[in-house]
């Protein structure tokens, strides 16, 4: 249940920065996920529902927007966007590429927050 | 009722990161090379770090190991066996090893009388590649018993692997292992890995392990 500890983490996190929002509810939060996280969507979301019940991150929306595995290749001397997790290769010139440049992200992006009438933001 | 949008752009696994962080650097000033060692279950890490602790041992270097179990302490028994200092770390029930566990139990252990930590962490394929221990070479172990596209069923953590070793090469003909294939897959994921081929049975393979671990702390210098 590694997908658990990550959204608790998350959870935690929002719950942090919400201190600086008193009485602000949380709409949406954004996560970037690299494809090569090892993460898989649908157990963040079960996970999600869960861990936000009873706190100001219930019924908020959950975004995950996955990045691509991108590669440094250095025939081609670019950055490149390999097709399948199970090829470390680039798509231009065929040849293997170790240099990983994105694809383990597990980041928070943003939150979205509604705030209460007489709160002023810092 | 006013919507804002609050940029965060925080990794979520910050907290294990830094204190692995804060690790590597203890470890790099100790100048212990810190090893740490992921498989599936029952792939025979205990079994390589059985002999490889007792070899160093015998090349007079100074060894100790962690090992990560859910409940047992069967593995941290087996290690200790080699005189070398062995403790066990005990996740109750969590499923990978984090870095506050690893700082947890390296109290009292003086790291600058040591040569080389190791660290066996639990049995699994997928969220050990998440979690940083400070490490400075991660070792991805794969047997000759378990397939050879398991590199291709879990590209996460071949890919974050430093070296490989395949193992219970004693078997390898019996199984039908098909050895270049292997090789093959493991190469399409983490393109130039070191490899290494291994039977903690037959002792096949220790010695260019054993070279390995030892140029590798020649760099540590
Ligand atoms: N034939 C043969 N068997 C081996 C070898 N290495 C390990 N085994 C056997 O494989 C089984 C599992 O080995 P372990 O070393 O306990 O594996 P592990 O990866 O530490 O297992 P967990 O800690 O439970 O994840 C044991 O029955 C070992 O005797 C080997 O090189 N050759
Ligand atoms: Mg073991
Ligand atoms: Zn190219
Ligand atoms: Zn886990």
């Amino acid at each position: 249940m590694h997908e658990l500890s990550i959204i608790s983490s998350v959870v935690d996190s929002v719950m942090e920065s919400l201190a600086a929002y008193p009485g602000a509810r949380v709409k949406e939060v954004r996560l970037r996920v690299g494809a090569l996280a090892a993460v898989v969507e649908d157990s963040l979301q079960f996970c999600y529902g869960i861990a936000t019940e009873d706190t100001p991150l219930a019924g908020s929306v959950l975004v995950v927007k996955t990045l691509p595995v991108r590669v440094h290749c250095v025939p081609c001397g670019q950055d490149v966007e390999i097709e399948s997790l199970q090829s470390f290769r680039c798509p231009v010139c065929g040849e293997p590429a170790a240099d990983l440049r994105q694809g383990r992200e597990l980041e928070i992006e943003s939150i979205e927050i509604e705030e209460a009438e007489e709160a002023v933001g810092p | 009722m006013t919507t804002r949008i609050v940029e965060l752009r925080r990794g979520i696994l910050k907290k294990n990161d830094e204190l692995a962080a804060g690790l590597r650097q203890r470890f790099t000033a100790a100048g212990v090379l810190v090893v740490n060692l992921v498989s599936s279950p029952g792939t025979g890490k205990t079994a390589l770090l059985e002999r490889t602790l007792r070899d160093l041992r015998t090349r007079g270097l100074r060894v100790a190991a962690l090992v990560g179990d859910l409940e047992t302490d069967n593995d941290a028994r087996r290690l200790a066996a080699s005189g070398a200092p062995v403790r066990q770390i005990n996740t109750h029930g969590i499923c990978h090893l984090e870095a506050e566990m690893v700082g947890k139990h390296l109290e009292g252990w003086e790291l600058g009388g040591l040569d080389y930590l190791f660290i066996e962490n639990v049995g699994n394929l997928v969220c050990p590649s998440s979690y940083d221990l400070g490490e400075r070479i991660r070792v991805v172990l794969l047997s000759v018993t378990e397939g050879e596209d398991k590199p291709l069923k879990y590209p996460t953590m071949f890919n974050s692997a430093d070296a490989a070793v395949i193992t219970k090469m004693d078997i390898a003909e019996p199984c039908g292992f098909d050895r270049a294939l292997a090789l093959k897959n493991i190469n399409e994921i983490r393109p130039g890995i070191r490899v290494f081929e291994t039977s903690a049975k037959t002792g096949s393979g220790m010695e260019e392990w054993l070279d390995y671990l030892v140029e590798e702390r020649g760099l540590e210098r």
